[in-house]
């Protein structure tokens, strides 16, 4: 399989730990099932990424689910996380929406679906650590303004709706400087109850 | 009376003239034709026995596919056949109609007369003409039983109520009425012929390839009035808006098929890949929705047309060009073959075909039109998901790792690597290519 999916190596790394270059996700360790979501998005315009929609137009929905496995089972070691200096109060305002949200403004914390060590959830929801700040800013962004969506009810697009351009950048930041979990592997599903329903969690 | 006057006088007289012309030659609809009682009517050919029925639904659904329908007719996110999936075209955008048997935003109310004029005259059941991004200068070789077929089949789908979308073409090309020109330039109506100096499996190819594999679509060179020429018939060229090089069919040097092994073709048509050649872009969606559902049978007829279409090519085989590439080029681009496609396309350029394509030798590398192999090292790309090879092994991306100058260097050095014919391509190309969406 290895040797099949040299077509993701360059943007997603040899095994799936992502890349030094700018915005490309780590992909392996995250459940199979939203692995699998995604490229099916991918290949029918659902989620909109022109290298990645190119990418996998033409392939059949059996390969994409083997794709998904294959990264799913892998455990490649964390990237660097993000250091330097940051403002206290933005990553104090990013912790707290993380492991606690807001309740003020309906935001359910973070933790509260993709795990409490923030690995992700069987079936369908992706873990958070081991992602760049710019790429989790820039989904969030695209979540809130109708670009990216997930199978309803989208329970994503409900958190996002509440969050300010600030609590994006504040939860961002936080969640790039946290140090690679001690078990990557994601939570099993339904071992709590989720704040909102998840199409992807069907 | 001023000249002027009478110059605008005429101008209305011609005018009106010339829309009374024109409104006598567009065909109107057909006239529907009260059928006697009990007589057998040609015009729904889905009487018979339940058996018949079937087969005939089956062998429209296969016609269907060798046409490729579905990959206009149907939008990414929406219902099979229920159209609306834009076709950016040099002139505007265009939209796929609704071709399920709803009665009111479909065809579920032609008859089969008037599909098989629709196919095979490009005019549209109530007369209007159709554009010709519908291919049916191609389809017009259809015979008129194949039509049937294919008409039984649309009328047994689910029906999808959704409406029309309109096109947005731009002025002059909004008017219908201009058709009738392109299509005394372009378009020349007649069903298939046989030739019978050649073999059946000769014709079956041919027919085929020339009607409903539309093939000269994208393989004959579109011109700016958006028609194609009958003597550059499979010469290659760009498709317009997609960017990608259709290569000539008719040129050894492209991707004429003449020393190719029949095998080999029909396995990159139905198959995706083969031991020569590996299908991406445009073709691969040409593969995926379309040829990987033919027969062997047809697959190789048409493998053994498309073998006898190079001319014999007169002048003498083409030698390396590296003697015009700067030795530092060479080397440059030498070494990021080495660190970055070697591993599967080999030191030497063979390839493990099927798997990762060979790049010595191969035509696609070396044809007139660097675009393609730009385009791959830039973007990379997946040869289609098809039933004889479900799991295709996909090259990467590199564009966001090379700069243009790398780029170039690379694309020139598998260009005149190996003993093979390409010419120098310039980071200018690379730059041009990197700013179009892939797609």
């Amino acid at each position: 399989m290895e040797a099949r999916v040299q077509g993701c190596v360059t943007c997603h790394g040899q095994s799936g730990q992502g890349t030094n270059s700018g915005y490309y996700p780590r992909i392996a360790g995250k459940p199979a099932g939203y692995l699998y979501n995604q490229l099916v998005a991918f290949r029918d315009g659902t989620r909109n990424y022109a290298p990645m929609n190119y990418l996998v137009a033409y392939l059949p929905d059996a390969y994409l689910r083997e794709m998904a496995e294959h990264y799913a089972k892998l455990r490649p070691p964390f990237a660097q996380r993000v250091q330097g200096n940051a403002d206290p109060a933005m990553l104090a305002r990013g912790q707290s929406l993380v492991t606690s949200g807001d309740p003020q403004k309906g935001i359910p914390a973070c933790a509260a679906c993709h795990g409490a060590g923030l690995v992700g959830m069987e079936p369908g929801i992706p873990g958070l650590v081991g992602l760049r700040p710019n790429y989790i800013a820039g989904q969030l962004t695209s979540w809130k303004v109708g670009e990216r969506r997930a199978a309803a009810p989208d329970c994503m697009k409900r958190v996002v709706t509440r969050m300010s351009d600030a609590d994006i950048a504040a939860v961002s930041t936080w969640l790039g400087r946290q140090e690679a979990p001690k078990d990557p592997s994601p939570e099993s599903a339904n071992l709590v109850r989720m704040p909102f329903a998840c199409g992807s969690q069907r | 009376m001023r000249l002027v006057t009478k110059v605008a006088i005429a101008c209305v007289v011609l005018a009106v003239l010339a829309v009374a012309v024109v409104s006598w030659m567009l065909p109107g609809a057909l006239p529907s034709k009260p059928r006697e009682a009990g007589a057998p009517n040609a015009a729904t050919p889905l009487t018979g026995a339940p058996k018949a029925v079937t087969q005939l639904i089956e062998k429209g659904e296969y016609l269907a596919r060798a046409g490729d329908c579905v990959a206009c007719h149907t939008n990414p996110e929406g219902k099979q056949f229920a159209g609306g999936r834009p076709m950016p075209t040099p002139f505007g955008a265009l939209y796929a109609p609704n071709i399920t048997a709803d009665e009111e935003t479909g065809i579920g109310a032609w008859t089969a007369d008037e599909f098989y004029r629709m196919m095979h005259s490009g005019v549209s059941r109530d007369g209007s003409l159709l554009y010709p991004a519908m291919p049916f200068a191609s389809y017009t070789k259809v015979t008129r039983a194949d039509s049937d077929a294919i008409y039984a089949y649309l009328m047994s789908v689910q029906p999808v109520k959704q409406k029309n979308r309109p096109h947005e073409l731009k002025f002059p090309f909004n008017k219908r009425e201009l058709l009738l020109g392109w299509r005394a330039l372009y378009f020349k109506e007649g069903e298939f012929v046989s030739d019978p100096k050649q073999s059946e499996q000769w014709n079956r190819g041919a027919y085929l390839v020339e009607g409903l594999g539309h093939c000269a679509m994208c393989h004959t060179a579109i011109n700016a009035l958006g028609g194609t020429k009958e003597s550059k018939e499979f010469e290659g060229g760009m498709i317009p808006n997609q960017n990608w090089y259709a290569p000539s069919l008719t040129s050894n040097r492209e991707a004429g098929l003449g020393n190719w092994d029949i095998k080999h073709i029909a396995d990159l048509l139905q198959v995706g890949v083969s031991d020569r050649a590996t299908v991406y872009g445009p073709m691969a969606e040409v593969v995926y929705n379309s040829l990987q559902y033919l027969s062997d049978a047809d697959a190789e007829a048409m493998a053994v047309y498309l073998k006898t279409l190079p001319k014999r090519d007169a002048e003498a085989p083409p030698t390396s060009q590296a003697r015009l590439v700067e030795p530092a080029v060479m080397e440059s681009g030498r070494k990021i073959y080495e660190k970055q496609c070697a591993v599967c396309h080999g030191a030497e350029g063979k390839g493990q075909p099927p798997a990762y394509p060979p790049l010595a030798g191969n035509q696609s590398i070396t044809m007139a039109s660097p675009v393609n192999s730009i385009r791959m090292v830039l973007n990379g790309g997946y040869p289609p998901g098809t039933r004889k090879n479900p799991r295709p092994h996909g090259m990467p991306p590199f564009s966001h790792i090379l700069s243009d100058e790398e780029v170039a260097a690379v694309v020139t050095y598998i260009r005149v690597a190996w003993e093979n014919s390409g010419t120098p391509v310039v980071p200018a190309q690379a730059s041009e290519l990197r700013k179009l969406l892939p797609e």
